[in-house]
């Protein structure tokens, strides 16, 4: 695990832009930290980087969105509102985590059922400064030392 | 002349409705069979959703057909709303809708959800003509949507990331007070003071027509850091209206602007957030000043149901854009496809 200091807004930005030219089709990438931690505004600029153009909006309401377009097909879900982890067979996850980037806000839920390996990105605001606890997986961690 | 009647399907989430209309916006019948069920589970269940709605939208059919005493042979058209939503729930209209369409021979006219809200207004309000601009507020919607005539329209403004009813559940998560955040805001502000605590407005440029929510999440945070916890306590009031005017003054302030600059003589507010009683009056009072005249519907019509989804149906209908049988449903939010 290796914390990074997020003073800025473009200190974020700078994260997506690193870590989306190293994406492949089948990473999923999941995202913890509290309500205002800044997990949707990393899923918009590195869906950006990954080349959307379409605006990357919050997910929560539908808890799923896909974008195409870019480079690799992102899918961009927010499990907040679900009470149920047989709810995510009904979704359909396992048909689109090899297609594409998926990145998972709230992910609690999916834990067990997830593949054993994610990228793990902690965003944590105090009111006062950001920072994130960045947790890579194996085929990401060479370029988190 | 002979009346037409137009027979509508609304399955998007947890209500079932059947409704009938004549092409003059006046309602029949308007059944809505909701369903208790998922109250035990705390949220919706998608899957157990699309069964009950198979069990309800038959015998409401019959219903509806019995309560009008018309037959399925004085039906003119069906009519269903086919996205956004569960895709499970919105097959189960559609598929009803495309077999009574296929057997009866008479065309299927598909709606948006969210635009059907937007026409429950045209059912209470039979004054309403193009042009219009309809803010659609709910929380998975933020959108100005500006109607040059009924059937076509474009986007002029949207939420960049949160929309405007997620916004208040997720301030008022933030604040510790209980879900669904809107109404408990709406209440507790009754008794506030709005300018307590001036939280930033995102976007306030006078070209920029979009919203933006998130920041107000981190404001409240930054916020929050500097006070003594007991200030939650007292002058909870005074916090909540402080949020609520930050969500609501945005939408007022853009609406009301663009509605001027492009002199569209009526503003119509659709969706959950259309329920918050300091948008009605905000908005109501802005736009009087420049002879802008607003609507929303009532509490009966905002909520989903058929009688909206017959309504938006009406002027495809009437100019014969028709919907193919091979036709999908999408789960898709946003306006974008009719």
């Amino acid at each position: 695990m290796i914390t990074i200091n997020l003073p800025s807004e473009q200190d974020t930005i700078d994260l997506a832009n690193y870590l989306a030219p190293i994406l492949k089709a089948g990473d999923i990438i999941t995202l913890y930290g509290d309500l205002g931690s800044g997990k949707t505004f990393f899923v918009k600029h590195l869906g950006k980087e990954l080349g959307i153009n379409e605006e990357i909006d919050s997910p929560s309401f539908i808890i799923m969105k896909e974008y195409l377009g870019g480079r690799l097909p992102l899918y961009h879900l927010d499990l907040y509102r679900l009470k149920d982890k047989e709810e995510l067979y009904d979704l359909g996850i396992f048909d689109i985590l090899e297609k594409g980037v998926t990145v998972i806000e709230w992910p609690h839920i999916a834990e067990s059922i997830l593949p054993y390996q994610t990228f793990k990105l902690d965003f944590h605001f105090d009111g006062k400064s950001r920072w994130v606890n960045v947790f890579p997986d194996d085929d990401h961690k060479q370029y988190f030392e | 002349m002979i009346p037409q009647y137009i027979l509508a399907f609304e399955s998007s989430c947890d209500d079932t409705s059947v409704a009938i209309l004549d092409t003059e916006y006046n309602v029949i019948v308007n059944l809505i069979s909701s369903q208790p069920e998922h109250i035990e589970f705390g949220g919706i269940l998608p899957e157990m959703a699309s069964r009950l709605h198979l069990r309800h939208i038959l015998t409401l059919t019959k219903k509806a057909l019995d309560i009008s005493e018309l037959n399925l042979s004085d039906i003119s058209a069906i009519a269903v709303s086919i996205n956004p939503g569960l895709i499970g729930s919105l097959i189960v209209g559609l598929a009803f809708a495309k077999s009574l369409a296929w057997s009866l021979s008479l065309p299927l006219v598909t709606v948006n959800h969210m635009l059907a809200h937007i026409f429950a207004n045209c059912i209470e309000h039979k004054e309403i003509k193009p042009p219009f601009l309809a803010m659609v507020v709910s929380g998975g919607h933020t959108e100005l949507v500006q109607f040059d005539t009924l059937v076509s329209f474009q986007i002029v403004g949207k939420t960049l990331d949160d929309a405007a009813g997620e916004s208040f559940d997720k301030t008022a998560k933030l604040l510790g007070l209980g879900f669904p955040g809107g109404p408990i805001i709406d209440d507790l502000a009754k008794n506030g003071n709005p300018d307590f605590i001036r939280f930033p407005r995102a976007l306030p440029q006078k070209d920029n027509f979009n919203f933006s929510y998130s920041g107000l999440k981190t404001a409240i945070r930054t916020w929050l850091v500097n006070q003594k916890p007991e200030i939650l306590n007292d002058k909870l009031p005074d916090i909540a209206a402080s949020v609520q005017q930050a969500i609501i003054e945005p939408l007022v302030n853009k609406s009301v602007l663009w509605a001027r600059q492009h002199k569209i003589p009526y503003i119509l507010l659709a969706g959950g957030v259309a329920a918050n009683s300091a948008l009605r009056k905000q908005v109501t009072q802005s736009a009087a000043k420049y002879g802008i005249k607003v609507f929303y519907p009532s509490t009966a019509f905002c909520m989903d149901n058929a009688a909206m989804v017959g309504a938006a149906a009406i002027p495809k209908f009437l100019v014969g854009d028709y919907a193919p049988l091979t036709v999908n449903v999408s789960s898709k939010k946003g306006t974008r496809t009719v």
